[in-house]
């Protein structure tokens, strides 16, 4: 394709590949700091490509494809390339992913050990993950985490944090606006800014941590925590992969473990200090 | 109605493992996994290779269960053979 780029983030490498200059210029930003190795094969393939050749410049409209596609999915504009790209790169890895039992759901890590938030959209665990990684804790990603299936340790995938809604102004308050990508305003999915993850957050982002604490998150209502048994926690986290029908046995066995030997809590909470508070003192009463 | 006779899935097909209250079981034939919860865990263990009626089946559960104080149990059971049969966790002999 004319306009090309590769990104590494955690164990997947990306090649992206762009009808338009725009959404590859937009990634250049984003992962300018990502560490570079072009000369490793590609793990995932996402194409950003115009339906027909005149649409790259008469209302350009960007078609997401590559390795695995979705039929009947509509195209983005192409003030909006920068979704299609990070779009195609989740449905890369969701869908095509099979050397770790993929979780939906953010995950943040403290002194080599992992808390793991599943959440459905919505739920505030892409803002939690991210403000947790302002502070001392280090963002392992905000939207997938990697469960080893021999070992069962957690492995990130630190992609730029995809900002919604409220948590925008939340979070631009507290960091540089240089870790900001431009707003995406109107979207399919609400008002999308993405934060580029602080450099340690990046340079870590190949060290497994070992699963301590899973959380199951819901923004709004009365604060309140509600221990999980392993069997719900089991059901909830088979709903949360992407790949763990495909793993077979070894997603089976993955799962069986990390419900057995981490503590798990549903959570509610009003706002994200309460839920910031409440995640601190549940990793320092419970975490294993 | 004819007692019908059941057993249990080959040896190594099932992968069973206790979750608290639920029992997650891994399928090795079908690569599905069913949750169950008791008592179907316990007749699962129960049927045995050998073929194993519900009336049978009653009187193997009696060690575990109180059965004496139910009167229907019989009937119970062997509708709880049909679902696991249904689930492909046990086989009509």
């Amino acid at each position: 394709m004319r306009h090309r780029i590769r990104i590494a983030v955690g164990p997947v490498q990306f090649r992206i590949g762009s009808d338009w200059a725009e959404p590859i210029a937009a990634l250049e930003r984003l992962y300018a700091r990502y560490p570079q190795d072009d000369a490793r094969p590609a793990d995932a393939t996402v194409r950003l490509f115009a339906a027909r050749p005149w649409r790259r410049w008469l209302r350009p409209s960007v078609h997401i494809g590559g390795d695995f596609i979705v039929p009947d999915a509509l195209p983005l504009p192409l003030s909006m390339g920068l979704l299609a790209a990070e779009m195609g790169m989740n449905l890369q890895v969701a869908l095509g992913w099979r050397r770790h039992m993929l979780l939906h759901a953010s995950a943040v890590a403290k002194d080599g050990r992992a808390m793991i938030m599943s959440g459905e959209s919505g739920s505030g665990k892409s803002t939690l993950a991210a403000l947790l990684g302002e502070g001392d804790w280090r963002l392992m990603g905000d939207e997938f985490t990697l469960i080893d299936p021999e070992g069962g340790d957690a492995f990130a995938f630190p992609r730029a944090v995809s900002l919604k809604n409220e948590a925008i102004a939340e979070v631009a308050a507290r960091v540089d606006p240089s870790r900001l990508g431009p707003l995406l305003a109107g979207t399919p999915k609400g008002d999308i800014r993405h934060l580029i993850p602080r450099p340690e957050a990046v340079a870590a982002m190949h060290e497994p941590a070992r699963p301590a604490l899973l959380l199951f998150p819901r923004f709004g209502g009365e604060t309140a925590i509600e221990p999980m048994g392993e069997g719900e926690a089991f059901v909830r986290l088979t709903e949360a992969s992407t790949n763990y029908v495909a793993l077979g046995e070894a997603g089976f066995a993955a799962l069986t473990r990390l419900v057995r030997e981490v503590p798990a809590f549903g959570i509610s909470y009003p706002d994200s200090a309460a839920g910031i508070a409440l995640v601190e003192q549940l990793w320092a009463e419970t975490a294993r | 109605m004819t007692d019908r006779t059941y057993r249990a899935a080959p040896s190594g097909a099932l992968r069973i493992e206790p979750l608290g209250e639920l029992t997650a079981i891994f399928d090795r034939r079908s690569m599905q996994t069913h949750l169950v919860v008791s008592p179907m865990p316990e007749i699962l263990e129960a049927v045995g290779a050998a073929p194993c009626s519900a009336a049978l089946l009653v009187s193997r559960l009696a060690a575990t269960f109180d059965l004496a104080a139910a009167d229907d149990v019989q009937p119970v059971l062997a509708e709880r053979l049909g679902e696991l049969t249904a689930m492909g966790l046990v086989e009509r002999a």
